[in-house]
Parts: structure tokens; sequence; C-alpha cells
């Protein structure tokens, strides 16, 4: 039996409603409603193995403000979102942070990297 | 005599950070972005979740790693920021009588360029802003560009019965309590209003361990993007209620609930349809209105439906002087527009302080059709080509065309497989089309079923 299921693409702000057909094995077998490549490869995303960018602050000692943005550097496991964020809340770094700076390899692990998404000075 | 600035830009968030980069890059040599806040980037700055720069970087960014791109571009560019300082006070007058105070009246008029009875407006304006170490000043820039941007309608704008507890916020003021002050509102929270902030805050407070309740919006269809609705909502199983409204607050000192209702055709809560809701914090995503105290101060016409300036497609206001971008003159839902408008204002900013601005250029307007509830430009040049930015009142779900006609003749036409009034759609107008025909009295913009 194929299946199908719908979903919207998160991919851009068009927001395309996608329509994926599943064979019998589960495999993507037809992706529709999408107007680019990069919905056709979230829809296949979508099933097999979501994902998000997680994006939250870390609390920073000595910073000109007291949190610091971050983000996952790649899209992590949406079923270890919950997980994620009890990490990124046990974290204190001192400041200066700068962007980019990688505060925890492999979060939880998965193979994402939580960074620093802004500079933050020192006071 | 002042300091000589070339393009002074108000505001230093996107829109300010890329008219500073159009205007050095156009060629001016003095060019300063004013900020009131210590840092730079404006509101992007507590905007951490990703979806910024799609279009322009080619990889969703998060609001503090776009701004970071374009701040450093504009140091690389030469502009100069300066923060801590707030504008209080545009003259556009060179009379000093009318300067209140005995401060010095520091400017001549520097602004030649333009002819005729406009160019008095050109002339002699002055921006008086405050610093701590700088003291008060009073700058006479050749051009200006007011990049001041937009704030959340508040609860007082909205008629709901009640006390006014703690615990009631705009989504944005949330926002910057957690994202850069690292405050939680509450524990259990309802959303009013379906803005992409309000949705963004809803899995914002997801992740940070508190409950929301639900997302209620009055209209029948949605205010933010149908992908927050699907990431930020649907992804946590929150609950989203269009046609309802919150029609009562409930506690005395810190919110305890809000009562809730469905509303009819003519938005009035349908009776019986109520239902208390228990909650700790209310956030509203209830609209964004442009921020034009200082436009008004400087005298330059206000569109009464978009709120910002009138401007026409080289985004130059009534005061030929003086530009505007971002918005402050419409509210955009992409950022990399709003850059995009920034540039364009910052170049001919650069160019009205060169004199390469023509004084005579045309001033065709634009009308909006019967589905255009608002839109920016209203005039159009034919200088250069031109976008023309408009959301729909009414949205229209089939396929359906964009497009603009210059006295009836169509000169433009895009189809479209939807349109919606969350989502902001373009016309492009090609300056030959315009100069092709020098008799052009007005262009018509609208988007309609095919």
């Amino acid at each position: 039996m194929s299946e199908e299921r719908k979903f919207i693409c998160v991919s851009c702000p068009l927001g395309c409603g996608l329509t994926v057909t599943l064979d019998d094995s589960g495999e993507v077998s037809k992706v529709e409603g999408n107007t680019c490549p990069r919905g056709a490869s979230y829809a296949k995303s979508e099933v097999k193995d979501p994902r998000r960018v997680f994006a939250s602050t870390v609390r920073v000692k000595g910073g000109k403000l007291p949190v610091c943005p971050v983000r996952s550097k790649t899209p992590a496991p949406k079923g270890k979102l919950f997980e994620i964020t009890k990490a990124v809340a046990e974290l204190e770094v001192e400041a200066p942070v700068k962007i980019g700076q990688i505060l925890i390899h492999n979060v939880c692990g998965t193979d994402a990297d939580i960074v620093a998404s802004r500079d933050l000075e020192a006071v | 005599m002042s300091e000589r600035i070339d393009v002074l830009i108000i505001g230093a968030g996107p829109a300010g950070v890329a008219a500073g980069i159009g205007a050095r890059r156009e060629g001016a040599e003095k060019v300063v972005v004013l900020e009131r806040d210590w840092d730079l980037g404006g509101i992007l700055q507590q905007c951490i979740h990703p979806g910024f720069g799609l279009r322009t970087f080619k990889e969703e960014l998060t609001g503090p790693e776009y701004m970071h791109r374009f701040i450093q571009q504009a140091h690389e560019a030469g502009v100069e920021f300066r923060t801590n300082t707030m504008v209080f006070q545009i003259d556009t007058s060179n009379d000093p009588s009318v300067l209140s105070g005995h401060l010095p009246f520091a400017g001549e008029a520097k602004t030649p360029h333009v002819k005729g009875e406009r160019a008095i407006h050109g002339e002699g304006v002055t921006v008086w802003t405050m610093n701590k170490e700088r003291g008060i000043e009073a700058l006479n820039p050749s051009s200006i560009v007011l990049t001041m941007g937009c704030r959340e309608r508040p609860l007082g704008a909205i008629r709901i019965p009640g006390a006014r507890p703690a615990g009631i916020y705009t989504a944005g003021t949330a926002q910057r309590f957690v994202n850069m002050e690292g405050y939680m509102p509450g524990k259990r929270a309802v959303i009013l209003g379906s803005g992409d902030i309000g949705l963004i805050m809803a899995r914002r407070m997801i992740w940070e361990g508190a409950e929301v309740e639900g997302v209620y919006e009055v209209m029948s269809w949605p205010g933010g993007l149908r992908r927050n609705i699907a990431q930020c909502l649907d992804d946590y199983g929150i609950p989203f209620h269009l046609r309802t409204t919150v029609t009562k607050i409930h506690g005395q000192d810190r919110l305890e609930g809000v009562t809730v209702a469905e509303v009819d055709d003519h938005m009035t809560p349908i009776k019986g349809t109520e239902r208390y809701v228990e909650c700790d914090t209310l956030l509203l995503a209830i609209g964004l209105i442009p921020e034009n105290e200082l436009s008004r101060m400087a005298g330059v016409d206000i569109h009464p439906v978009t709120g910002g300036p009138v401007v026409n497609d080289l985004l130059q206001t009534s005061n030929p002087a003086i530009f505007a971008a971002g918005n402050v003159v419409i509210v955009y839902d992409l950022v990399d527009n709003v850059s995009d408008e920034g540039l364009i204002a910052g170049a001919n900013a650069a160019k009205f302080a060169m004199g390469k601005i023509p004084a005579d250029a045309k001033r065709i307007p634009v009308k909006g059709g019967e589905n255009v509830r608002l839109y920016s430009p209203q005039f159009v040049t034919g200088e250069a080509d031109s976008t023309i930015f408009m959301r729909v009142t009414h949205p229209i779900e089939q396929a359906c065309k964009v497009f603009a006609s210059a006295d009836g003749e169509e000169i433009y036409s895009q189809r479209l497989r939807y349109a919606r009034p969350g989502e902001m759609n373009e016309v492009r107008i090609k300056a030959e089309k315009v100069k092709a025909n020098p008799n052009i009295s007005s262009i018509t913009i609208d988007i309609q079923p095919v």
C-alpha cells in the first residue's frame, strides 16, 4: 500500500504545501507541490529523518549582556530537540564570545555543534 | 559651523546599515549612522531564530548573524557609526527663532542642488542629537535617510475589558526579555494574534520549558508565514484558533487567565462561545506600526494607510533632502527587502548630496486596485527601475496575477499561485517603460484571480 503525507515546507518563506507519496517499502516515490529542489530534499528528510535548526541562548559570565544567542550549526534531529534545550540551558560561557565559536561539540550525541551566533564583548 | 556630513542615517537596524553601505558605495564621503542603542543591528539582535537572508546570502541565518555580515560590510565601506546617540528633534526651517532654547544654530544652507519651491525644505535641515560624551549637537547633513523601523501595536490599541495586571507583553518585548536579558515572562502563555513574532515566540517559550495554551487570531487567515505555523505551532501541537479573540482579562496583580470567544463576520464575539483559559502570560502579536515621530517633526508627508512617509521610487520623501527605507516606510515581510531598500535609499541620498538627482524628476502617482490594502512607493519617477511592494486586503487562494498598468496599458504582469495578506507581493517597473511614454498620468497596481 502506498501512503500519502502532506506537510508545509519550511525551507524558505514561501511555505509550499508538499504532498509526499511513499511506496510499499516506505521509500519516497513522489514529491508534489514544491517549487524548488530544496522542497524535494526537505520532503525526503522530513519523512526519514526530520531535522530543525535549534536556536536559543546560553548564560554568559562577564559579558555586556547576561545571555548570548546560540544555534545548532546544522539542523539537529527533531526528536532530540528537548534534550538539546536542556544541555544548552545548563551551559554557561565566559565573555568574550565570538560569532561561530563552537560551544558544544556534537550536542547530545547528534552530529550538530552548538555555536555562538553573535559577538559578545566582555564588560 | 557644524561638521560636514554628506549623508546622515537615523537608526542602525537592517535598513540603516544597508543605507550606510549604499551611500558610501555611491561615493558619499562622510556617511554617519546614528543609533540610540549601545549596539548595532536593531531588532534583529533579538531575532535569534534562523530564517533571515536566504535570498541575499543563499543560506538561512539568524538575525544576529545576518546583521553581523552587513555591519562588517559597512565597516569595510567606511561607514561611521555613533551609538548611544538619540535624535530628539529635527528642524527643517532656516529661521533660528523657531528653535527652542539658546543652542547655536549651526547650519548654513548647504544643499543648493534643487531649485524651486521644494528646495526650501531641502535646505538647512538640522538634526539634534544627544550623547553622553558628545553632549547635545546640531548636525546639518546634506541629506538624511530615515530608518527608524517600526513598533508593535500595544494592548491599548485594542479594547479588551478587564484589569491590567502584570504578565501582558507584546511578543517582541517578551522576545527581548528571553533572548537578550535572560528572563522568562511566565510559565503558561496565551498568544493573541498570529504575526510572525508571536509564532516564533510560541516555539521559543516551549523550548524554554513553558506551556503555550494556544494562539488566537481574530481574522479568518493567519497573520504570519505558513512555515512558521508549521515549524512553531504544528511541530509542538500548539492549537491555532482562527476567528477567535480574547474578550476579557482576569487577575488583579498578576494575570490569572483570559476569556476567549469566537467572532462573527463583523469580528463581534459570538455569545455562548466564551471559554475561560488559565494563563499567567498574554503575548500580543497584533501588528506593527512604522515609527515616524521624527519624520513628523521633519515635516515629511505621512501616508494615512502605510503609516510611513510618502516616497517615490528613489525612496525620497516629500522633502527632497530626506529619504526613507525599511519598516519606517511600510512593514515588510522579509528583511532581504528591507536591506535592498536601504541600499537604494542610501545610494540616492548620496546622489542628492552630490547634486545628481534632478529636481524636475517626474512624479507619476501609483494607485492601488480593489484588492490592494497598502503599497509603497506611491510615486514613480522613471529615473531607475523600481519595485513597488504591496499587500492584498483579502487572500486569493487560487491562481492569480499581480500587474501594473499605465493609463490602462499593462506594463508588468506576473502569475502567482496565491496571494495572502501575510506575504508581500511585488510589481517591477522598468524605467524604459516609463520613459517610453512621457504622458503617463498614473500607474495602477492590483492582484486579481485569473
